[in-house]
Parts: structure tokens; C-alpha cells; sequence
């Protein structure tokens, strides 16, 4: 008996109608699977748009490639051999934003890094999902009372999903995203808890020269960050 | 170690000590310090260049290691930490004081290069101000950050603003004609090949580099200030595996072990040494083999093979490591006078799994040579690109593989022995082909070495008799050093010289924490080695520096 024996519509079979028949032959017969046999005579699934597309998004979720300390390290590890990113569908990483779903935060916020991760995640295209990878990520970590932390990535964009560790194993990290697919398959998605983060204007700040020059200077390219150091929790 | 044939150290003049550098420095010493490591001179801050060349000049300190600024109460201070790349053991202190109203001081820039970045960010993060300083900007926090966080009047709850603005093209004019048009490029902060959170401002006539400025500080965490804010015995601790985060903890905990075990007078058992060395190489391999697996793939783009391979090595290294001190990459497993905790139960085992490692660690060594250093394509991508010929390199202060690469025989485990080096049989690995193909070799070759310390570390400690395991010696619990007790001290990193300056105001915590990092210096001298080569050689120079922006931000 050779293989294509297990996939032979050919036998008797009464349930089988000739539609089926029709389309099982019609192919290359290396394409006939046991789910064809199984869907029967009809070409047709039945589902709800948005269920599809949620089942669509959750199980092909493109990471951005995206460095920050020690967490991308692991992050790194998650992806190579022996953990396999991959094969939970979420492990291309696009270098571009432009090109990327998931945007896995991996690493300390310092005040300088706060505006150009800011645009990156501004560049990439709805809908867009965010794990916090790491202490630093979620509050500032060890570093918290530094003078030049950002408290959290949330003081600057939402985020779906906290991993806690320092740094997490790669098998934490893999539990994060598997929770954020999750979510995105039954169209959960977190409520946005970020503070505003907008061009913020300088009313209230102290006229020093800094602020002088910045507010006579903005144009609609130029992106401001303001961080409230005292406001921080 | 032992082995080597002794180094001419007879033909070395010492010039340390402060006999000759008063006759060296003449009228330019107006006071004398006493440091843990070194003899300490005091220098006017309009002086300082004439100073420190006649110390390069006479006294042959060519080696500006470190500077530390700091803010007492009534004076800024600037310690210029010289040694010589001859002789490590050699060393002196310059410290420059200046007032507080007008804390002004002579660069020293124009003697040492690598004084360029130093000063900037002494400026930055203190606030001295460096005369005839070449581009005295911040380096480490944005443009428009207000005040220096190590100041002693810092107000660490201001509202801070930082905006990011187009950048322009600096030589612009330069270049600008018909035949000849640059363009500029950023290079990152977010870039597969920047090996982290690193901006490299590029501006290119065609293909060739004809100008690169790093711009760094996206990752300045603050090290300083949070080690400046813990104590001694156990809160400082943890925050040196987050400095050279790629796994090679141990060796980093070793610059503050050192450094503070100097200061305090602590001795550190024999067989706590031993434990140290094995766990720092063991470290260095996995170090190594992530740096050299990130050169292949800024080099042949090989995702898949030599990253891979170089990755389930790394993960062997990594699983040793966690049966030793308890945890992944973050080992924290030094504590003063010795290491937390002994080998783990059963030992046997333990050693075992170390011997089938580095057997099979000896064949991985020689795949890594088949896929890459014997591949046609990666050494014609390497040879002879990314030249840093050894006195450029001096100048700038490169130390580690990068230093050696370029022919600088220079090691701190062995010039200026710790540990259980001294006992061991190994080499320094030097080539001076000055290129990144040299540089590549220097790591393989260092791969192979520390395989040779950890056996032979692993053949004393099966050995060890089972009553005399002493992990570590009699720590007070609370330490507090003599208030103005300085040190310097450095240990051979993965990267290259790490050292550490602590000054004790007499409490348990310092009241200053300086980290010199190997990869500040080393990214320094990036310019000096990309400029006028392809673009995609200065990817690969960048690669084969070996940067880790943890360190380098600090």
C-alpha cells in the first residue's frame, strides 16, 4: 500500500456526494487533506468576520525588532533555537515598524529614548499591540529612583501586557505573548491607562530659556516629551 | 601565566613613585594625596595640559585609564587616573581642584583624545567646565536637560522637556559641490546593526564614510547615582551585572569586589579565588561567543547558522552558571570577601557537566573557525577593514580584545594580577593585524583560553580538601571606611579594563561611584577607524568594537 492509500476518496462511501467528489478530484492530489475530507461537500466555512480576523491577527503577529538592555538579550534567547518564538506564529521580527504588529518593549526608558520610542510605536500601522518585557519596562525597575528613568514604558505608550522579571526567562516572556494572542483572539484588548503623552503645551511650566526656545520653535515635526519627575509614581 | 617567558620589566623605568614625579612634574605639584592605589598629585586647573604631557612625555604614563569629577562642599575635583600600557602596575593620580563659583579647568584633550568624551561627560552629569575643550556638550542626558544630576544642588523633581528635532548635516558645506554631495544618515537609535539603543550620525560622500559621530546616552540608567545611593556590603552589588549585561555579570561584580576589598582591607579566601576565576571566564566565554555570533550576523547576515550555533554554546555556559549562582545573566554571586554561596550538591555532577561542556565546547571552537574565520566572504569583509593602528588606539585609551587586536599587548589579569590568574597556566591572545579580522581572531582565541582557566580551576577544586571550603571571610556587617579613603581599581572585563573609583566620606554608603567602562573608550575611537571606509565596513567595525550600550551609557 503506498501513503496516498490514507487519503483515497475513491472507496466507497455513501455520505460523499458528488460535490465532494468533484472538488476532491479536481486537484493535485498532494492537496487533499484529511481536513478537506472533512469539511465534506462544502467549499464554505461559516464564521463571524470579526472572530476570523481576530484568530487572523492573534496567530500571525509580526515583532518588531527592537533592542532596548539586558531584557532583549532574552528576548533574543526566545527567539533562537531552544525556545522557538516561532512557532507560536509571532516570530518574524521586522526591522521596520512600518511592517510590525507587536511591539515587544525590552528594556530600560531613559528620558532621551522616551521621544524616539515614541515615534516608532506612532509608526506603526493599527491595530497595534505592546508587551512590556521586565521590571525596568513596567515600573523603571532597579533603576526607579535614577534621575533620568522613565517610571514605565505605560508613562509614555499603553501596554497590553506586563511580564514581570529581571530579566524574565524566555519561557515568561513566551507566556506573555501566548496571553496577548490570547486577548486578541477573543478581541480583548486593554483599556489605555497611558497618561497623555501628546505635545503637551508649557503653560504652567517656569519660563526658563529652555522653554522659551522649544515653545517658539515647535512645528508640527518636532515632538516634546515632558516628563513630570515629581509627578512619577 | 606562569608559564610565559617574564616580561622585560627590568628595561621599565618606575616613575611611580613620589620622588621621580616630583622631579617629572617640577613647579606644576602644589600637594600630595594619598590614594588606596596610587600616590595622588595636586595640579593647578590652568596646568593641567602641561602636566599630563610631561607625565606621557617623562614619565611614560601614556595610558589615561579614567577621569572622575566630583563636587565637595567647598571645590570641584578632577582625577585623571594615568597608567601605563607597559606596565599596569604603574600609576598616579592627578587631581585638579577648582572652585565652586567658577568651576572652570584646563582640557586635557589635546594630550590624551580620549579625554574628549570624559570631559563631556564630566561637564554633563557634574558640571565642570573643561577649557579649550574641543565640543564641551552633553554626551550622556538630551540637549536641553536642565542642571547636573551629580551636583550636590540637583533637583531631581524638575519637570525635564526633551525634544526631538531633525538632525542636520554637519559637514554639509564642507563637501557641498557639484561633484562631491554628501548625504546624512542616521544610523539608529533603533537599528538591527547598533548592537543596542546607539545613534550613529553618519555622513557619507557616495558610499564612503566621511564622517560618523556617535551620539550615545540612550540607555544612561544612572549606575552611578544608584550605587552612590546603596551601601557597601550588599546594595551595590546587584547593579554591576546590569552594566555588561550580555551574561558576563561575574566579571563586572569583580570591579566593585575589588575595588571595595582594597578600600576596606578585606582578605578573600583561596578557594573563594578560585571559584571567582572559574565563574568570570566561564562568563567571558558566554561574553565572547554572543559578541563574536553578532559579528556574523552584522557580517554575512547569518541568522541562522553562526548566531544559532554560537547561541546553544552560550546556553550550555548559561545553564553551568545557573547551577552555580541561582539565576540567568543577573548572577549576583560575588559578595565582599568571597562569594555567596559554595558549588552546588552534588559536586560531581557539577564538574561533570563542566568537563562535557568544554569537551565539546574544544569542537565548537573549531567550527566556529570552519563557518567564519576560514570563510572567503568573512575575511574579505574583514581583513584589512576597520584599521586602529596602536597609537590611535592609546590615545583614545582602547583596552581589552580591542586593544590587543591592534597589537597592544595589555592585559589586567596579568599585569596587574587578581584572582587565581597568577597560579594558572594561559596566554594573552595578541595580533596586530590593527583590523577587524584581528580582532575576531584575539576572541577566538580567548574563547580557547578561558576553556584552559576553567579546567584547570575545576582540577584545583575537585581537589580541595573538604574541611578548608572557606567561601568567605569575617565582613563586618555594616561597612564604613575611612571618610577621604580613594581608590581605583580595575579588572580585566569581557570588554576590556572595567575599574571602579570609590571615595568614603565615612558612612556606609559612597560619595562617589565612578564606573569606567571599556566600551566608552572603545566606541571613541570608532570614528578613528570608519572614516573614509565603506559604509557597510563601518557596520562591521562597529561590530567587531563589540559594544554594549548598558556599558557605555552607564
Amino acid at each position: 500500500m503506498s501513503s496516498h492509500d490514507t487519503y483515497d476518496t475513491t472507496g466507497p462511501r455513501d455520505v460523499a456526494s458528488k460535490t465532494q467528489e468533484a472538488r476532491m478530484g479536481d486537484v493535485d492530489e498532494r492537496f487533499n487533506s484529511r481536513l478537506r475530507e472533512l469539511f465534506g461537500s462544502t467549499p464554505f466555512i461559516l464564521t463571524k468576520f470579526d472572530a476570523f480576523l481576530n484568530w487572523a491577527r492573534s496567530s500571525s503577529m509580526f515583532v518588531l525588532q527592537f533592542g532596548i538592555a539586558c531584557c532583549s538579550i532574552e528576548m533574543m534567547g526566545t527567539y533562537m533555537p531552544g525556545h522557538d518564538l516561532d512557532r507560536f506564529g509571532t516570530g518574524v521580527p521586522r526591522a521596520s515598524p512600518r511592517q510590525a504588529d507587536l511591539l515587544i518593549v525590552p528594556g530600560t526608558i531613559v528620558s532621551k529614548f522616551g521621544p524616539r520610542m515614541k515615534r516608532l510605536y506612532d509608526q506603526m500601522p493599527e491595530p497595534k499591540f505592546v508587551v512590556g518585557m521586565g521590571s525596568c519596562t513596567i515600573s523603571g525597575g532597579p533603576f526607579q529612583e535614577g534621575y533620568n528613568v522613565v517610571k514605565g514604558a505605560e508613562e509614555i505608550i499603553p501596554v497590553d501586557i506586563h511580564v514581570p522579571g529581571c530579566p524574565p526567562r524566555p519561557e515568561a516572556l513566551i507566556y506573555g505573548i501566548r496571553k496577548l494572542q490570547d486577548r486578541v483572539q477573543h478581541g480583548e484588548s486593554a483599556p489605555v491607562t497611558v497618561k497623555p503623552y501628546e505635545l503637551e503645551q508649557f503653560g504652567d511650566v517656569e519660563r526658563d530659556e529652555v522653554v522659551r526656545e522649544l515653545a517658539n520653535e515647535i512645528d508640527e515635526e518636532t515632538l516634546v516629551m515632558r516628563y513630570n519627575w515629581g509627578d512619577s509614581p | 601565566m606562569s608559564l610565559e617567558p617574564p616580561r622585560p620589566e627590568e628595561t621599565l623605568e618606575h616613575t611611580d613613585d613620589r620622588e621621580t614625579l616630583e622631579e617629572i612634574l617640577g613647579d606644576h605639584a602644589i600637594g600630595w594625596e594619598d590614594h588606596v592605589n596610587a600616590q595622588g598629585v595636586v595640579i593647578r586647573p590652568d596646568e593641567v595640559q602641561s602636566a599630563l604631557r610631561a607625565l606621557r612625555d617623562e614619565g611614560g604614563f601614556d595610558h589615561l585609564t579614567c577621569l572622575t569629577a566630583q563636587q565637595y562642599a567647598d571645590r570641584y575635583e578632577s582625577i585623571y587616573h594615568l597608567t601605563k600600557y607597559d606596565d599596569r602596575s604603574q600609576e598616579v593620580s592627578v587631581v585638579v581642584p577648582t572652585s565652586t563659583d567658577e568651576p572652570v579647568s584646563q582640557s586635557a584633550d589635546a594630550v590624551y583624545r580620549t579625554a574628549d568624551w570624559h570631559e563631556r561627560e564630566a561637564y554633563d552629569l557634574v558640571g565642570i567646565e573643561y577649557e579649550d575643550h574641543p565640543d564641551l556638550r552633553r554626551i550622556l542626558l538630551p540637549e536641553t536637560w536642565q542642571g547636573h544630576p551629580l551636583g550636590l544642588d540637583y533637583d531631581q523633581d524638575k519637570p525635564q522637556l526633551v525634544s526631538l528635532s531633525e538632525h542636520a548635516n554637519p559637514i554639509a558645506e564642507h563637501h557641498h559641490d557639484e561633484e562631491r554631495d554628501t548625504m546624512f544618515l542616521n544610523i539608529g537609535p533603533h537599528h538591527p546593526a547598533t548592537h543596542g539603543v546607539l545613534h550613529l550620525k553618519t555622513v557619507l560622500d557616495g558610499e564612503t564614510v566621511a564622517d560618523v559621530e556617535p551620539d550615545i546616552g540612550y540607555l544612561h540608567r544612572c549606575e552611578e547615582q544608584m550605587c552612590q545611593s546603596g551601601t557597601y556590603r550588599h546594595q551595590i552589588m546587584p547593579y554591576p551585572d546590569r552594566w555588561d549585561y550580555v551574561s558576563a555579570g561575574l566579571l563586572n561584580e569583580w570591579s566593585y569586589a575589588r575595588a571595595i576589598e582594597d578600600m576596606a582591607d578585606i582578605e578573600v579566601p583561596e578557594y573563594a579565588q578560585v571559584i571567582r576565576t572559574m565563574g568570570s571566564e566561564l562568563c567571558r566565554i558566554a561574553a565572547h561567543l554572543i559578541s563574536i555570533g553578532a559579528f556574523a550576523l552584522d557580517v554575512v547576515g547569518d541568522f541562522t547558522v553562526s548566531f544559532q550555533y554560537a547561541w546553544q554554546d552560550r546556553e550550555d555556559v548559561l545553564n553551568i552558571l545557573e547551577d552555580l549562582t541561582g539565576q540567568r545573566m543577573m548572577f549576583n554571586y560575588f559578595r565582599l570577601g568571597g562569594v555567596v554561596w559554595d558549588l552546588p550538591e552534588p559536586r560531581e555532577d557539577f564538574f561533570e557537566s563542566i568537563r562535557t561542556f568544554l569537551d565539546s565546547f574544544e569542537g565548537s571552537v573549531d567550527e566556529y573557525h570552519d563557518l567564519l574565520t576560514n570563510n572567503e566572504i568573512f575575511q574579505q569583509r574583514c581583513i584589512d577593514t576597520g584599521h586602529l593602528d596602536p597609537e590611535t588606539a592609546k590615545s583614545y585609551g582602547v583596552t581589552g580584545p580591542v586593544a590587543r587586536g591592534s597589537g597592544i599587548d595589555y592585559d589586567v589579569r596579568r599585569d596587574d594580577p587578581y584572582g587565581y590568574y597568577e597560579e594558572l597556566d594561559w596566554d594573552v591572545a595578541v595580533y596586530d593585524g590593527c583590523d577587524n579580522y584581528a580582532r575576531v581572531l584575539v576572541r577566538m582565541q580567548e574563547l580557547e583560553e578561558s576553556a584552559k582557566i576553567v579546567e584547570q580551576c575545576v582540577d584545583i577544586l575537585e581537589d580541595w580538601p573538604e574541611d578548608e571550603r572557606e567561601i568567605q571571610s569575617n565582613v563586618p556587617r555594616t561597612l564604613k571606611p575611612d571618610a577621604d579613603t580613594e581608590v581605583y581599581r580595575s579588572v580585566e572585563g569581557a570588554k576590556g579594563e572595567l575599574g571602579i573609583y570609590i571615595r568614603s566620606d565615612g558612612s556606609d554608603k559612597p560619595a562617589r561611584f565612578k564606573i569606567r567602562s571599556p566600551c566608552f573608550s572603545n566606541l571613541q575611537a570608532l570614528g578613528e577607524a570608519a572614516n573614509g571606509e565603506y559604509v557597510a565596513d563601518l557596520i562591521a567595525t562597529l561590530g567587531s568594537i563589540d559594544v554594549i550600550l548598558g556599558e557605555v551609557d552607564r
